[in-house]
């Protein structure tokens, strides 16, 4: 029998679990955003022909929950990328810049991180006017920081390494020892930490909308879609709570695993496991 | 045209002990000098000193009366003890090598550098074939002085004796001065004119 080691099995795991997500992505893309209802197949149950159950409306809970979910993926993606290059150049200039400069980073981390997360992100998108642009600048305003820290330690440690050094004594500038020898060690750090800031943020975006300071009511949002749900919910309507919310989490702990098994395949110290 | 240390104190730190004390040394362009001591006396403290590496507390390290050049490529120039933390352990050995300067064709046959190693990544290498790559890297920045912190401890004796006949003959080639730290009286007796030992001198 041929025998597959961990790190192998952890690479395929990957893999899947990635494809899994676009295909989730790709299909939620591909629903038209006024997929209509009609009337006479509202509130019903879940069946075969509606595996989800439709909503009040008449509408197809299975769909909006796919294009809810997609539309959570792409205000996930962007803000966690945004976040995740702000936490680099933060980092960097921490750990690199003057003493002022770094306590004054770490300063202002601690606040950030001294406010509950929600409470500012509503804060934020509340006054840039809600919708898309203002619940993606505050998820990406609020989930810098702790991989802004990672970095600043991680270029600190690096730069008292003794091949740092040397490339100072060999006549290399600050700005050329910075793009040769630290950036490229950052990337698996910041990869992994780009994966792991995205659960956060679609959790965020989802809460954000479910409380009425996120996206608008028309866009078929996961926090939209539990936020319709609790109106009914009285009226022993369980589906439309229950089978979206557990999407949402059930996605949102495989994002999570994706970003465990890529630290596992990329960090350096867990490589050899 | 000299390397010297003037009156040089130094420690790690406002509460902790002197390692250096009022130490003065000096070594002329050419010239070749052995530091020995036993462990704990600050012969690698000295090292880093006299290559810029550290300031230090009192005194100051003077190369051709000037301070040592704080930009540009240093010509002092100090190998480490531990090859494998002197090299950036994600770069192969040719980008290593070639941070100094061009590759020299000549270098690379002098320490028995075969041209298969120069694609590889550091730890796919020995700890003393590494270590040639740092004395190569070292030489090839066209240093005036070269500083060797045990630089031949965990080598064999083949290799040890390879790797100084290269470091002499480069030496002699360049007119360039040599101080080198190491626990081995026979090895300080043989490369070097003359020994100073940290632990009679400075304490």
């Amino acid at each position: 029998m041929r025998k597959v080691n961990r790190r192998t099995k952890v690479v395929i795991l990957t893999v899947f679990m990635m494809v899994i997500l676009i295909a989730i992505y790709a299909f939620g893309m591909l629903i038209p955003d006024d997929a209509a209802g009609s009337f006479l197949h509202a509130k019903q149950p879940p069946s075969l022909a509606h595996p989800f159950g439709t909503d009040a409306l008449g509408r197809d809970l299975l769909l909006r929950t796919f294009k809810g979910m997609s539309v959570s993926m792409t205000v996930g993606t962007a803000a966690s990328a945004i976040s995740a290059v702000f936490a680099v150049f933060v980092g960097v200039a921490a750990a690199a810049g003057s003493k002022r400069v770094d306590a004054f980073i770490n300063w202002v981390i601690d606040i950030v991180m001294g406010v509950p997360h929600t409470i500012l992100v509503i804060l934020i998108s509340f006054a840039m006017g809600r919708g898309l642009k203002g619940l993606l600048v505050g998820i990406a305003a609020t989930h810098w920081c702790s991989l802004a820290r990672l970095i600043r330690g991680e270029v600190l440690q690096l730069r008292s390494m003794q091949y740092v050094a040397v490339s100072r004594k060999l006549g290399k500038s600050g700005r050329w020892i910075l793009a040769h020898h630290l950036l490229p060690h950052l990337g698996p750090q910041f990869f992994v930490g780009l994966v792991l800031m995205f659960p956060h943020a679609i959790l965020h975006e989802a809460s954000v909308s479910f409380l009425g300071f996120g996206l608008p009511p028309e866009q078929p949002a996961i926090g939209m879609i539990l936020s319709e749900s609790m109106r009914y919910i009285g009226a022993g309507m369980w589906w439309p709570a229950v089978l979206p919310g557990l999407t949402l989490v059930l996605i949102v702990l495989l994002i999570d695993k994706l970003g465990d098994n890529l630290r596992m395949v990329m960090d350096p110290y867990s490589a050899q496991e | 045209m000299a390397l010297e240390a003037k009156n040089v104190f130094f420690r790690y730190g406002r509460k902790q002990p002197w390692i250096l004390e009022d130490c003065t040394l000096k070594i002329d362009k050419g010239e070749r000098l052995a530091v020995s001591a036993p462990s704990g006396y600050g012969k690698t403290t000295l090292a880093l000193l006299l290559a810029g590496y550290l300031k230090p507390a009192k005194g100051e390290i003077l190369l051709d009366d000037k301070p040592l050049p704080t930009k540009g490529i240093c010509p002092v120039q100090l190998i480490f003890q531990h090859p494998e933390k002197a090299i950036n352990p994600r770069w192969r050995l040719r980008r290593v090598l070639e941070e100094s300067g061009k590759l020299r064709e000549d270098m690379l046959d002098a320490f028995g550098i075969e041209r298969a190693w120069l694609d590889r990544f550091p730890r796919e290498l020995s700890g003393g074939e590494l270590q040639r790559f740092c004395v190569a890297r070292a030489l090839m920045s066209g240093a005036d002085y070269l500083i060797c912190d045990e630089i031949s401890t965990m080598l064999d004796v083949i290799t040890q004796a390879q790797i100084w006949n290269v470091v002499l003959a480069e030496a002699e080639k360049h007119n360039m001065g040599i101080i080198a730290v190491t626990h081995n009286q026979h090895l300080a007796a043989r490369i070097a004119a003359r020994t100073i030992d940290l632990s009679e001198n400075f304490k």
